[in-house]
Parts: C-alpha cells; structure tokens; sequence
C-alpha cells in the first residue's frame, strides 16, 4: 500500500508480533477493567472521551511495533505519546496532574526529536525510510556516525524507558493517569522503548563497538539501583509502581546490554540466552505491573488515598484485590513459583555464563553486575513487603480503609486473569522461554542455542507445591483450637492502629544505609499548648530528588536566564520588528543571489 | 538409584538439626562455664510447642497462618538441592545453587508480611530489620556462589561439588559464605536468637506473635536451614575431607564467634556486609586470575 510516497505495509516477523501480544496482553485487560474503575469516577461525556483516546492509544502502540517504514514508525509514536498525554491530564482540574503532564510531554517530545534525529541521518545513507532499505545502507555509514546514531537511539528510546537519569517524567506521568491507563503506560508503552532499541539498533544499524553494550549495562545497573530505592522510600501507592517500573526496564536493559557485550565478544549463543531473558522479563513485567497497576486502582477506588499510610487491614474487605496484589508482589520480587524468578534467574545465568566464558576484568565485571542486580532484587523484595504489608496487613489506618469494598467483578477479574498468567508463565516457562528464544535468536541474527533451561520447571513447581502445601496445611488445620486473643501490647490495654509499624519507619534502616544517596532530611512541626505540653507533632522524610536537583533544576534556569537574555531582542516596539523583516528580507535576497 | 538416597539424606539431616543447635548451646555453656540444657533440649522444646495451645491475635490474616507453612515447606524443598553427603546426592532438577538463594528468600518474604500482619510494633519493626539485613545479604550470597561455581563453571550444586582441586577461589568465597551464614541463621554479631530486648532483637521480634505448633513449625525450620547453610559451606564450596568433621569446625567456629563477641548496632552490618563483599570480589578476582 502506497500513499505519498510512503509504504505502509506492516511487519509481521516475530519480533512485531512478540510486542503487538504483549500490547494485547496487558491492553485487554485494562479495558475490561476500566468499566468497573470509571464507574462513579467520571461523568458520560468524560467516559466516552476515555474510551476513545484508550483506543488510540492502544492502537498507536500497536502501529509503532509493526511498522515497516520510518517515517509511519515516528508518527505513530507521536501519536503514542499525545494520547497518552492527554490521558494523564485528564484529570485536568487537578494540579499535580497538569505539571505530571508538561514534565511528561517535554521529556517526551526531546526523546522523539532525538530519535528523529537519529532516523534522519540514517535515511539520509539510505535515501528511503523503508527500514528494510536502511538496514541494507547501514554497512555504508561510517563508524563515527554510527556511534553518534547509537547515543541518539539511545537517549530517545531511554527517555521512554524511563532509564535513569532520563526518568524523570516516569514517576510524575504514570501514577497520574486513571489506573488502567497506568497500568498500560507501565506495562506495556515504556516496553515500545526496547521494541526501537532492537528494531532500529540491533536489526537495523548493526551492534557496534564493545563500549556499547558496557554503556547500556551501566546505564541499566544505574536504573535498577536508583529506580528500587526511590521506589522503597515511596509511600504513594502507585507513584512506588512507577519506580519499581525504573528499576524493572533496568532488568531488561541488563538482559539487552549483556546480549550486545556476548556479540562483540563472539558468543552469539549467550547473546540469544541474554537478550532471550530481556525480553522474558520484558514479557512478565508487562503481566505483573499490569496487575500491580490495576490493584493499586481497586485500592484507590475503595478508599479515595493512594498513600499507603492511611490504609492497612484490607486483606479482610479486598480479600480478592488482596491475592491478585500479593500474587503480583511476589512475582516482582522474583520469587518462585512466578514469572519473575525465571527471567532473573535467566538475566543471572547469563552473566554467570559470561563470566565463566570470559577472562580478566570482564569476569570481575560481569559478576560485580551479577551482584548488583541480586542487591536489587533483595531491595524490590523488602520494597514490596512493605507496598502489601502496609496497604493489606494489620489494622486499617483510617476511616476510609476501615469502611473499603471489595471492587467489582469486571476489576476483579481482569486482576485474576493477570495474577493467573503471571503463575502460568512461571510454570510454563520452559516453553515460554522456547517460543522467545527463537525470538531473540531472530533479532540478534544468530541461530538458537540450547541453553540449561530444562530444570527451570522443576524449581517453579517445588515452590508452587510449597505453596499448595501449606495451603492445604492450614485448611486441614481450620478447626484446629486456637486461643483467640489480642496482639501482645506489653500489658498495655489494646493497640490501636496508631501502634502499628508505618512504611516511613518499615523503610528507615535502608534510609539510613543509603542516606549518601538518598540524601533525607526531615520536617518537624510541634503545636504546644505550654513549654510541657505538646498538643501536636507532625515529622515528615523526605528524600532528595538528586537528579531532579542537580540536572534537571539546573538546565531548566539556565533555559530560563536563555530566554530572558533573548527577551531584549523583543521589545514590543512594532518599528524595530519591521526593521527585523526588512534586514531578513535583504540576508535572504542576497541568499538567493548566492546559490 | 540415587532418589532413595537424597530422601534418606534429607530425613537424616532433618532429623539431626535440632542436635546442632543443641550442641552449640552447649559448647556455648561450656566455654562460659555454665551447665545449661542438655544437648537434646531443643527436641523437648519441639514437643512442648507441638502439645500447646496456639494463641492468634485477632488481627492476623490468612498470610500469619499459612507462613510458617511456607518457610518449612520451602527450607525442606531446598534440602534436596545440596548434596550434602557426596557430590550427586541431590535431586539435578530441583534447582541450582541460584534458585536456592530465591526458594529461601519466598520463606522469607512470607514471614516478613507475618511480622506485619498482627500490627504489632515489634513484628513490623522484626520485618523491617529482616528485609534491610536480607537485601543486604542477598548480593554477598549470590558473588560468592558465583565465585565457587566459576571453576566448575555450572552453578549446579552436583557440579560444583565435584570439582577435583581445592581452589583458592573457594576457599575465600567460603570466607564471605560464612558470614553469610551468620547472617541467615541470626547469629551474633548481625542478630541475636537468645534476646528479647525489643532494641535488639530481629528475626524473635518478627516472629514474636507465634505460639504452639506455628512456632514450632518456625524453630524447626530455622534449625534445618541452619544445617543447610552450614552444608552448603562443607560440602559445595569446600567438597573435600570428611563431611562431619567439617561440619562440626562450622559449628565450633560458630560457638566461638558467638562468645567472644557483642551484637553489632544495626547500622553497623552495613559495614560487615560491605567488607564480605569485597570478600567476594577478592574470591572472584582469584579465581579471574586462575587459581
């Protein structure tokens, strides 16, 4: 099909067809969620605008994994972008979410200039947009081009990915956005970001140079690290999920960063396990931050806060929301019996493999990264006992938790299916990881190897009969005698919710382990009645936002003094600005006269 | 046939582990001259508990009554993993020395949400400790795993076992592997199982909330992980020489740690934790070097 000049025929090899499943994965879903969710949220008109924007958005997402030609490729990510612009300012009365929005859509717009930038000088090699054609020119671009096409790659696709430090807008954009819109812009549009890196880098430009696939490892061991412990410090329910998302892309960068480092080092077959668990765990934290998202929206809906301080004991009114967000929870923290142990374990394997195969500092390194990406997983682990420990467990923290209903059914069973896939995936992953090796085999261009997956199986059921396990235990042991009695108060008469641990203090060793980071300071606000009596005390930590303070404050006053320099020229006196015509007018008639 | 032996292995090392605990108390009297409970005393604490009463706060969720299932279920589905009486004593697709790290850390996870599901201070604040000291260890365990497996290069339990040569390697991980163990089994100086003292305590204030059987459940479980993080030292990382002996220099060494030293202020395992992992990295470097 031809239309101006431009081919829009659609690609179908696997790779498009891997990313448009887990669009429609995580995007049906939510959809069938949003009925229940918008329910009482938003008046008619507000509805139908939702329902129409959700379907550009999910279908713009789709556009960008299949497109054959550039140039359809840029637009349809614009188009990504605007819809999901305008769905995280929907809430437009509020004003978090209009600054959420203008961080989102700068940010957004700098990475699609960039990889504009990028797409432009390769067509130039190419003469066409076809990415067929600039795959064959990309032998003819000059080494020192194609690094510069690299770093323009990768700074636009790591602003969408949220790589730190370009991650900023992340944290704002995402928890803003009604919670199906969330869980799709978390689970699977910051996913598209990986979709360019192997569509544009690995099949088009061609792996280069070694210090490639180091900067993506850094970058990506930057974004684990970071990305969990702001997440770990967070106590906005959802804002702590798009952290957590930070640190996940994180994973999967490691997994295509480890791949690009085996290729130029001649072992292709590592290459494929490595990419292989990339995009496994690209796949399963599509599945679980998809349900995590949704969770966190039933939450919101039943008790109207998002800040997990003010919840507690929901277990026993969201008994279903409850099991979908802790099947989520374990399965982020990459625990068996679900997916996310298998692609870490995986990402591990690759590294360990690598080491092994290697000699000299990149042993050290790679095993260093190895260690690193445990320590994450150790942090996402501690991050997500306290997300369902707080907001689930003990007493609930206030009146709107204490008087929470169980969400709808077409909420809960969106949950389920999610919750249901991600211990399916856990379970089946041997065939899952199967069907995406071929896949990553098909990216990298090398051939499929036989990688030790085959005992994976066994060590996912252990865990899942572990579980059964004590599941049957306790049922067996329902009728079992058991004093009933209160929480062990040290004698006191009964403890009320104000007792209970709080996620500010659950998280408060790791504050103080990693202050040299994190940087907290504290508020302090005492109301006294007289010298003796305080009536009331507030204590509030906070974190500082080190990249927002020492990058992004700094360049955005330096684009303000820059813009206030440039006010001079602009007087407002219509003479000097009809001398402006008249002096281009000359410039470009000389111009002309030239060429 | 192999099977009959790795179930063998785990009932006896089931059956033994509460022994090893005794027998550290022990010694742990002898060197401060006291008498103290007979080695056998941590069975008689078993059957107590198991004949008790259990008392549940009503505040507490399924979560509180299913962990203790959960951590047992998962330390025993890990005893099969370690070959602990000769390289092929285990079940190859159980796992790997990897997902053993992880088996643990589901227990773990478990437990934690049931510091915080009876919303008491003491079990969030156990929680709390838990996780921030786990986290910390996980990488240490995970480099050092690593650097005994780079010789056999497999991180199966059964081939790492079999390596022919003592490495030097090895024998440094085994080092940061060591503190690891103190570290999981919360022995001083990064926790302390004989206090109360709500200041100090870690993994007694998680649990703090358990009685009878639950708490049985949870002793037994903390003594075969005990076992197992003491066999994963003697016969993984350091597959040469008799088993039992090895073991029991574990145990002295354990005893003897525990004696001559104080608790360390929490804050101040940061500082453990980091040193064993430039153990680690130094395990890794040799073992870069080929030795």
């Amino acid at each position: 099909m031809q239309l101006l000049g431009v081919d829009y025929t659609l690609l179908t090899d696997p790779l498009s067809l891997f990313f448009l499943f887990v669009v429609l994965l995580v995007s049906a879903p939510a959809a069938v969620y949003s009925v229940g969710y918008m329910r009482g949220e938003y008046g008619r008109g507000k509805k139908a605008l939702l329902w129409a924007l959700l379907a550009a958005f999910v279908l713009s997402m789709a556009l960008v994994v299949t497109s054959g030609n550039a140039l359809v490729f840029l637009v349809a990510w614009e188009l990504m972008s605007l819809a999901s612009y305008f769905l995280v300012v929907i809430d437009h009365r509020h004003e978090r979410s209009v600054m959420a929005g203008t961080i989102y859509i700068v940010m957004t717009h700098i990475g699609t200039a960039v990889i504009t930038a990028a797409l432009l000088i390769m067509s130039n090699y190419a003469e066409s947009f076809d990415i067929a054609a600039m795959k064959a020119a990309s032998a003819s671009i000059p080494a020192n081009i194609k690094d510069l096409i690299f770093i323009l790659f990768l700074i636009g696709f790591g602003t969408k990915a949220g790589i730190v430090p370009l991650h900023v807008w992340l944290p704002y954009a995402h928890p803003q956005a009604p919670s199906h819109i969330s869980s799709i812009m978390s689970g699977v549009m910051i996913k598209t970001a990986v979709y360019g890196m192997l569509r544009f880098v690995f099949m088009t430009l061609g792996i280069g140079p070694q210090w490639w696939g180091n900067l993506v490892l850094l970058l990506a061991l930057v974004s684990c690290l970071a990305g969990i412990m702001y997440a770990l410090m967070e106590h906005d329910l959802k804002k702590l999920l798009a952290y957590s998302s930070v640190e996940n892309m994180g994973i999967i960068m490691l997994g295509i960063g480890a791949s690009m480092v085996f290729m130029k080092m001649g072992m292709p077959a590592l290459a494929v396990m490595a990419l292989c668990a990339g995009l496994f765990h690209l796949l399963n934290h599509a599945v679980f931050k998809g349900l995590l998202f949704l969770g966190a929206g039933a939450v919101y809906k039943a008790t109207g806060t998002r800040n997990i301080e003010h919840l507690g004991g929901l277990i026993k009114r969201m008994p279903v929301t409850a099991a979908a967000f802790l099947a989520g929870s374990v399965a982020i923290s990459g625990l068996p019996p679900f997916n996310g142990f298998v692609s870490e374990w995986l990402t591990l394997q690759a590294f360990f493999y690598g080491a092994a195969n290697s000699g000299g500092s990149y042993k050290i390194f790679l095993c260093v990264c190895a260690a690193l990406l445990a320590l994450t997983g150790g942090l996402a682990a501690a991050c997500f006992v306290k997300a369902f420990g707080i907001t689930f467990l003990a007493l609930p923290r206030s009146k709107a938790a204490q008087s929470a209903q169980e969400a709808p059914l077409s909420m809960k069973a969106p949950m389920a299916f999610l919750a249901a896939t991600a211990l399916a995936l856990g379970l089946g992953a041997p065939f899952a990881v199967k069907y995406i090796t071929g896949i990553a085999g098909f990216a990298i261009g090398a051939p499929a190897v036989d990688a030790p997956f085959s005992f994976l199986i066994k060590t996912n059921w252990i865990a899942a009969a572990v579980l059964v396990f004590a599941a049957s235990c306790c049922y067996a042991a329902r009728n079992r005698r058991a004093a009933e009695c209160n929480t062990w108060d040290c004698g006191y008469y009964k403890l009320s919710p104000r007792n209970e641990y709080s996620a500010t203090a659950f998280s408060k060793p790791l504050r103080i382990a990693f202050s040299f980071f994190l940087m907290p300071y504290s508020k302090t606000e005492k109301i006294r009645d007289s010298f003796y009596h305080v009536r009331s005390f507030k204590y509030e930590v906070f974190t500082t936002p080190v990249f927002r303070k020492y990058i992004y404050a700094p360049a955005v006053s330096l684009l303000f003094v820059g813009a206030r320099k440039l006010k001079k020229i602009q007087p407002g006196s219509i003479h000097v600005y009809v001398a402006y015509i008249f002096v281009t007018i000359v410039l470009l008639v000389i111009f002309m006269g030239r060429f | 046939m192999r099977d009959p032996l790795v179930i063998l292995q785990a009932l006896v090392l089931i059956a033994v582990s509460p022994l090893v605990t005794g027998m550290i108390r022990k010694l742990k009297n002898l060197i401060r001259l006291r008498k103290g409970p007979g080695i056998f005393q941590p069975y008689y604490d078993l059957a107590k508990l198991l004949r008790k009463e259990e008392a549940v706060s009503r505040d507490t969720s399924w979560v509180f009554t299913c962990a203790p299932y959960i951590v047992l279920g998962t330390v025993l589905a890990a005893l099969f993993i370690i070959p602990a009486f000769g390289p092929g004593i285990s079940f190859d697709g159980a796992g790997d020395l990897i997902a053993l790290v992880f088996l643990l850390a589901l227990g773990r996870f478990f437990i934690a949400l049931a510091g915080l599901d009876a919303g008491s201070s003491f079990g969030g604040m156990g929680s709390s400790r838990e996780m921030f000291i786990s986290s910390l260890v996980e990488p240490v365990a995970l480099l050092a795993v690593f650097a005994v497996s780079l010789a056999a290069g497999s991180t199966m339990p059964r081939a790492v076992a079999s390596v022919e040569t003592l490495k030097l390697s090895s024998l440094v991980a085994a080092g940061a592997l060591f503190i690891v163990t103190l570290a999981e089994t919360s022995r001083i100086p990064i926790d302390n199982r004989e206090t109360h003292l709500e200041l100090t305590m870690v993994h007694e204030a998680m649990v703090l909330e358990y009685s009878g059987r639950s708490l049985a459940l949870i002793e037994l479980a903390s003594h075969i992980k005990q076992v197992l993080f003491f066999s994963v030292i003697a016969a993984v990382a350091l597959p040469h020489g008799n088993y039992a002996a090895k073991m029991a220099a574990i145990a002295i060494a354990v005893a003897l740690l525990e004696v001559s030293m104080a608790k360390m202020r929490l804050f101040r395992v940061v500082d453990l934790m980091g040193f064993s992992f430039v153990f680690s990295v130094i395990a890794v470097v040799i073992s870069a070097m080929g030795f």
